[in-house]
């Protein structure tokens, strides 16, 4: 009796193993509850709060939102602002990465780029204020040039918050960018070019479909940075103005009216804009081959 | 403006050598192909064979020399002007393209319409045997396979010359088998020039015609697989062919091209290709394992003592340690015991003399 009973019970877990259930599954617990206690919970509470208005029906919130001008423009300013500085870094991180990949010694080049990533965006607000400012250098040394005559206004506008964003967005989108570029077994190349393939031609046929679907994942991760982005709205660009983006609305529902609920509500309306974006990407990225990027065994 | 180069008479390669900074891996390689020869760069792994493989494809700039198909200089071209075919030696098929679309992928570079691509695509389909897997992905074929998927790829523009870089040491050894003979059929129907980088020498022997022996970035011999292998002209070409027992001796006897060596008080006879070594001189007897025979206790041959034997079907091959602390390879019929004596010989013919001291 009691062998049978053993049998049964070494046989459940035989079949748990064989699905990839063992002991080891037990060390994504503490992952799982962090996600719980810090994503999932938040994310579940401010949609439930986000139905919580302050006055009015179940989607007062929204309603008001995509009424009010001074609310449902952020988003297209947002947009504006954030879809034209990823795709720039993208456009820029490619041809760079095509040359850094030929290059011998890509660590100081890699840390110096590192480097504006972990400065962190406020730091980096800062010395573009010196820097670019009326009487920064870059205006002084136009002047002094003659290039100019009158301070250019790079801050506290549009232009402000592009180059923070440039500034700050570019190394990551590079370095990710790199490191598909880099992933492209250098073999292809040469197989195209014994078959008679130009530089441009290998670029079209080889290197781009290849680098599609990683560019595609840069792209995604590049904007929902550049969407959310806030201090560098803030320092500057105007924030009454062209750049009161999406996250500004938000923050001054929340700490200036106190009002959480619609608060709520514009981060929910930020993340679906995020994902329906980014979903349309990924669906794009389905279209093209998305296999290892390697020629063959070896 | 590649089919001004697909009638050539010959391939000259004059001088070429290649640095990789200070290293020079390879040295003045000189050499001369007549249209439809089959040629094998054979030599161990570092001998600058592949280097030499991407020189002649463009893939690598030359440091030094020229390389002429007839009277045109093609060095000075890039890889995508010289129009030859490579194979690589991890096949570097396009992952994101069908193995027609890698097939036709040459021929669509040099803008060759799609009524008369399609047609030479089916062929070079048909020659490889590959027709039912046209529209896979080279990831869902078998390596034998994909191997196939980069030979068509790279006769279907019918280049002059097809360079080859191990194209079959991925492969297993059944497969490699019947690979050797499609490329060589294959090879036959091109008419073309085709160099083939191996370290194996079983490969250049049978696919040949003629071998280009590379050490030290520099030719040792170059000859025909039958040459090579009953007369390399140097130890290196010897160890290479297969030649693995090397004895240091002293010249005590030289009769023509028979020499008799004295290796620790016994006598071996054999055959020198060339060079008079000269009694009383340093020499170095090299014989194949095969060649090497044990002939029991008590015969005629060098004493050795048993290390390893091991069944190869047919006979037993065994290592033994020999006069000096040699370390000897040998044939027997029989199967011997691990530590017992031994005496191996080989006929005068089939030991080869040369000159020198070290092993």
């Amino acid at each position: 009796m009691s062998i049978a009973v053993d049998d049964e019970h070494i046989s459940t877990r035989m079949r748990l193993r064989a699905r990839g259930w063992d002991g080891v599954t037990l060390l994504i617990l503490p992952a799982v509850a962090l996600m719980l206690g810090l994503f999932i919970y938040p994310f579940l509470y401010g949609f439930w709060l986000s139905f919580q208005p302050k006055a009015g029906s179940l989607f007062a919130n929204y309603a008001r939102f995509f009424a009010d001008p001074y609310l449902y423009e952020t988003v297209a300013k947002t947009l504006w602002i954030a879809v034209p500085v990823t795709l720039l870094n993208l456009l820029a991180a490619i041809p760079v990465a095509f040359r850094v990949r030929l290059m011998q010694r890509q660590r100081w080049l890699t840390t110096l780029l590192v480097l504006p990533i972990t400065l962190g965006t406020v730091l980096v607000a800062e010395g573009l204020l010196n820097y670019l400012g009326p009487q920064g250098w870059l205006n002084r040394t136009l002047m002094l040039f003659g290039i100019i005559s009158s301070p250019v206004k790079l801050l506290h506008n549009y232009w402000g918050v592009f180059l923070s964003l440039v500034i700050t967005g570019f190394p990551f989108t590079f370095l990710l960018t790199l490191s598909y570029v880099t992933g492209i077994d250098p073999a292809l190349e040469q197989a195209a070019a014994t078959l008679g393939a130009k530089a441009a031609s290998r670029f079209r046929h080889i290197f781009l479909p290849l680098l599609v679907p990683g560019l595609a994942i840069t792209f995604c991760l590049s904007f929902v940075q550049a969407f959310s982005v806030f201090p560098s709205a803030v320092l500057l660009g105007a924030p009454a103005g062209p750049t009161r983006v999406i996250s500004i609305a938000a923050y001054q529902a929340a700490f200036e009216e106190y009002d959480y609920s619609l608060a709520s509500a514009i981060a929910m309306i930020m993340g679906f804009i995020q994902l329906a974006i980014v979903g349309g990407v990924l669906a794009l990225r389905g279209l093209f081959y998305r296999g290892p990027a390697g020629g063959g065994k070896g | 403006m590649t089919n001004n180069l697909n009638s050539f008479k010959t391939l000259r390669l004059q001088g070429v050598g290649r640095n990789f900074g200070a290293l020079n891996v390879l040295k003045d390689l000189t050499l001369e192909v007549r249209r439809g020869e089959f040629i094998a760069l054979l030599g161990p792994s570092g001998c600058g064979k592949s280097t030499a493989l991407n020189c002649i494809a463009g893939l690598l700039p030359t440091t030094r020399g020229s390389i002429w198909l007839d009277e045109r200089r093609i060095d000075t071209l890039g890889a995508e002007d010289r129009g030859f075919g490579m194979v690589f030696q991890n096949y570097a098929l396009f992952p994101h393209m069908t193995v027609r679309q890698n097939i036709g992928f040459g021929l669509k570079m040099r803008g060759v319409a799609k009524a008369e691509a399609e047609p030479r695509i089916d062929k070079a389909l048909a020659t490889v045997r590959l027709e039912s897997q046209a529209a896979k992905l080279p990831g869902q074929l078998s390596g034998g396979q994909q191997q196939r998927v980069a030979i068509a790829r790279a006769i279907v523009v019918e280049p002059p010359l097809v360079l080859m870089d191990e194209p079959l040491s991925n492969l297993d050894a059944k497969l490699r088998l019947e690979m050797r003979q499609e490329i060589r059929r294959i090879h036959a129907g091109l008419g073309s020039v085709t160099l083939y980088v191996t370290h194996d020498q079983d490969e250049a022997l049978s696919l040949a015609d003629r071998i280009v022996v590379l050490r030290d970035g520099e030719i040792r011999q170059v000859g025909t697989p039958e040459d090579l292998y009953a007369r390399p002209a140097t130890l290196d070409v010897a160890d290479f062919m297969g030649f693995r027992n090397r004895i240091a001796g002293v010249v005590t006897a030289q009769s023509g091209a028979t020499v008799t060596l004295d290796v620790g008080g016994v006598a071996l006879t054999g055959m020198t290709h060339g060079a008079v070594v000269g009694v009383g001189g340093n020499a170095v007897a090299a014989i194949r394992p095969d060649d090497m025979v044990a002939v029991g206790d008590g015969g005629d041959g060098l004493p050795a003592i048993v290390e390893a034997i091991e069944y190869r079907g047919r006979d037993y091959f065994g290592q033994a340690r020999g006069p000096g602390d040699s370390e000897l390879f040998f044939r027997s019929g029989v199967k011997l015991g691990i530590g017992a004596p031994v005496r191996l010989g080989a006929e005068p013919g089939k030991v080869l003399v040369f000159t020198g001291s070290s092993t």
